[in-house]
């Protein structure tokens, strides 16, 4: 029993990975005011780039790398489309969502030709796991030993680099000129634009960090979780990041517990496939995958809490009118 | 940069033009990217979605979802509501004409299961609809969001009862039983054969697409209903102040759009599939947010936007044959590009014109 529970907290560390580094990257994003529903597109543009480089170089760092570059390209779009032409930024996160869509099925077909997936990766060419000292030797150890050997230890890079990038969040966030600035911008751009800051540069800043950390999920995904990019591989990871985001009010610390919430709704439901729960009898699969977006229309409604937007989301700034 | 700083013409004829020619010269520089001829390639697509019959039969077929779709968003659009959920509730909408025609099939002709269909496929469209518009009217929570997370409720509930209730017994698709003639509506092959539509699966929900769009002009110019729906997406404080009710605009904008996105279900499901299966909407409800853009959520700019996106899915399709490099991803980047485009960096090209025409206007007044 014990051993069960610790196999599913396991999965569930390495299912919310990608959504709480989607769900970081919305956090710089929409606390400068800008939304976005791009997530999900930037995602899998980054899968794709790290999986396509990963193959081709035989280098996870430098997968990496390119998916984080796919990514902040798709974002600096955005930044583009909303911030500099006050394009309406729902809008062009959807766009951004069908050309990811769209651009890796077909770059993949025509670079690749299996269906737009891209070939197994060799070696070198994914995020294996690291094992921490003594992991094995623990492992027999009761409680204690399963925690180590099979929580902690045993995740590959991206998994730390994810729950560190949490405090690190929190500390740009809230303890750096830069991050009071960022708040501020999405609050009140004005009261920044007054204070000789310029609104547009840090919202780019602030796009720029989102495509970044969007990178590091799509590159989890094709590199590090699985072994190469596969047709629509985030599945809407995207959209329950966002909807993590909004569960989480926009802060860093209730991020990584929604998402943690979340990835462990996918590993009992995926622990649960089939299984007669006494009393209750056997609960749909699609009841589980439904959760996080029933759970966040209800918060939405503000029947548990209130999830308060930062006042700025979502409308373009403008300096003077003309 | 106001509106009026424009002639008309440019406003609504010139700007679109320009926004969907850049949509369709990057779409270009994709296929070169891929190493095809995009000349060809247009000319491949064209041919394949109107050169014959039955490739004009297509192009009609998903033109139909597409003007139901548009309208959806665009109905949403006029009271300043972006309905993304069109997705999920074509999906219910489904449900409500497979209700309909699963209870009468056998029991009478297609044109009394019709407007049973149509009732159904509205209210269940419509109800889908119906807690983000409620939640957003009364609880402030963003429909955006709410519709997209309803968008994958939907998708969670329809799989779940198509692979329990409604699955036909000793079937393992996950499926519903065939309709019986009773819920299959005519192919407009057997109505017009001369028109040479062969198997293109074109039918009758043509005409109530046509129907619905001269419904919804109506009631947008028309009616007080749509005064209210159009002075309150200009400008939602001013609408309230005038007496205008919030709630009751917000509830009945979205009901209609959640109805109009449900009943684009009568063409594929009654019209085409002649059952109700997993995933028919395949992302002809998000097709619906680049046709209302692009048709400038006008009934008319939406029918041609509907059909040159039924050209893109039909000759998409002839053109993955001819030219294996080129999948129907293409049309979904193509889709992209059209809402980047006509949507989001709508005002790209403005200032641009703006000082284009300026000059001469200034010269003007000063003659005058």
């Amino acid at each position: 029993m014990f051993e069960d529970f610790i196999l599913i907290l396991d999965s569930t560390v390495r299912l919310s990975t990608p959504l709480l580094l989607a769900c970081l990257a919305g956090l710089y994003s929409e606390r400068s005011g800008v939304v976005d529903i791009g997530l999900e597109g930037k995602m899998l543009g980054a899968a794709f780039g790290a999986g396509a480089v990963a193959y081709i170089t035989a280098n996870a760092w430098l997968g990496l790398l390119a998916g984080i570059g796919v990514s902040v390209a798709l974002g600096l779009l955005h930044g583009f489309a909303s911030i500099s032409n006050r394009g309406n930024q729902i809008v062009s996160g959807v766009a951004i969502n069908f050309l990811a869509a769209g651009l890796t099925a077909l770059l993949g077909q025509t670079w690749f030709r299996q269906g737009g997936r891209t070939p197994a990766l060799p070696e070198g060419g994914r995020f294996t796991d690291v094992t921490w000292p003594m992991a094995e030797q623990l492992r027999d150890v009761p409680v204690i030993g399963p925690i180590y050997a099979e929580l902690l230890s045993g995740h590959n890079i991206l998994v730390y680099a994810a729950f560190l990038a949490v405090p690190l969040t929190w500390w740009v966030l809230f303890r750096t000129r830069f991050g009071l600035r960022l708040r501020a911008v999405g609050e009140n751009p004005a009261a920044v634009d007054t204070a000789g800051i310029s609104v547009t540069w840090l919202r780019y800043r602030a796009v720029i960090a989102c495509g970044i950390l969007c990178g590091f999920a799509g590159a989890y995904l094709s590199i590090a979780q699985g072994a190469g990019f596969g047709v629509n591989m985030t599945a809407g990871k995207g959209f329950i990041a966002l909807a993590a985001l909004i569960f989480a009010k926009w802060r860093p610390a209730s991020a990584m517990l929604t998402c943690l919430l979340f990835g462990f709704l996918d590993a009992v439901a995926i622990r649960m496939q089939g299984q007669e729960l006494p009393g209750v009898g056997e609960i749909p699969v699609q009841f589980f995958q439904a959760l996080p977006y029933i759970l966040t229309v209800i918060l939405l409604a503000g029947f548990i809490g209130k999830a308060i937007p930062p006042k700025a989301a979502g409308i373009p700034y403008l300096k003077e009118r003309s | 940069m106001t509106a009026g700083q424009l002639p008309r013409w440019v406003d609504l004829g010139l700007i679109p033009f320009l926004n969907l020619a850049a949509a369709f010269l990057v779409s270009g520089l994709v296929v070169v990217l891929i190493g095809e001829n995009p000349l060809e390639a247009v000319q491949i697509l064209v041919w394949g979605s109107l050169g014959y019959g039955e490739g004009i039969g297509f192009t009609l077929f998903y033109a139909t979802n597409f003007i139901f779709t548009g309208l959806a968003v665009a109905v949403a659009f006029h009271a300043g509501l972006f309905n993304i959920g069109g997705e999920g509730q074509a999906y219910l909408g489904g449900l409500g004409v497979a209700f309909a025609c699963l209870a009468l099939d056998s029991v009478v002709p297609w044109y009394v299961t019709l407007p049973f269909a149509i009732i159904g496929s509205a209210l269940t469209g419509a109800a889908w609809a119906f807690i983000p518009a409620w939640l957003q009217a009364t609880r402030g929570s963003h429909v955006v969001i709410t519709t997209i997370m309803f968008n994958f409720i939907a998708s969670s509930l329809m799989v779940y009862l198509l692979n329990g209730m409604l699955k036909e017994q000793g079937s393992m698709q996950p499926e519903t039983r065939t309709f019986e003639d009773g819920g299959r509506l005519p192919f407009l092959n057997d109505i017009f054969p001369s028109f040479g539509f062969g198997y293109a699966p074109v039918n009758l929900s043509l005409f109530l697409a046509l129907a619905a769009c001269l419904l919804v002009w109506l009631l947008i110019w028309r009616t007080k209903l749509g005064f209210e729906i159009r002075s309150f997406g200009a400008n939602a404080t001013a609408a309230i102040y005038a007496g205008i009710s919030p709630v009751r605009t917000i509830v009945i904008t979205m009901l209609i759009s959640g109805g109009l996105a449900g009943m684009m279900a009568i063409n594929e499901i009654m019209g085409s599939q002649h059952r109700l299966l997993i995933d028919f909407v395949t992302g002809y409800g998000f097709v619906g947010i680049a046709v209302a853009l692009m048709g400038r959520a006008h009934p008319v700019g939406i029918i041609l936007a509907a059909i040159l996106f039924g050209m893109l899915y039909q000759g998409g399709a002839e053109l993955s044959f001819e030219m294996p490099n080129i999948t129907r991803d293409m049309i979904i980047v193509i889709q992209g590009l059209v809402i980047l485009f006509a949507g989001a960096l709508e005002y790209m090209f403005r200032p641009a014109i703006i000082r284009l025409f300026t000059p001469s206007q200034a010269l003007k007044a000063k003659e005058a």
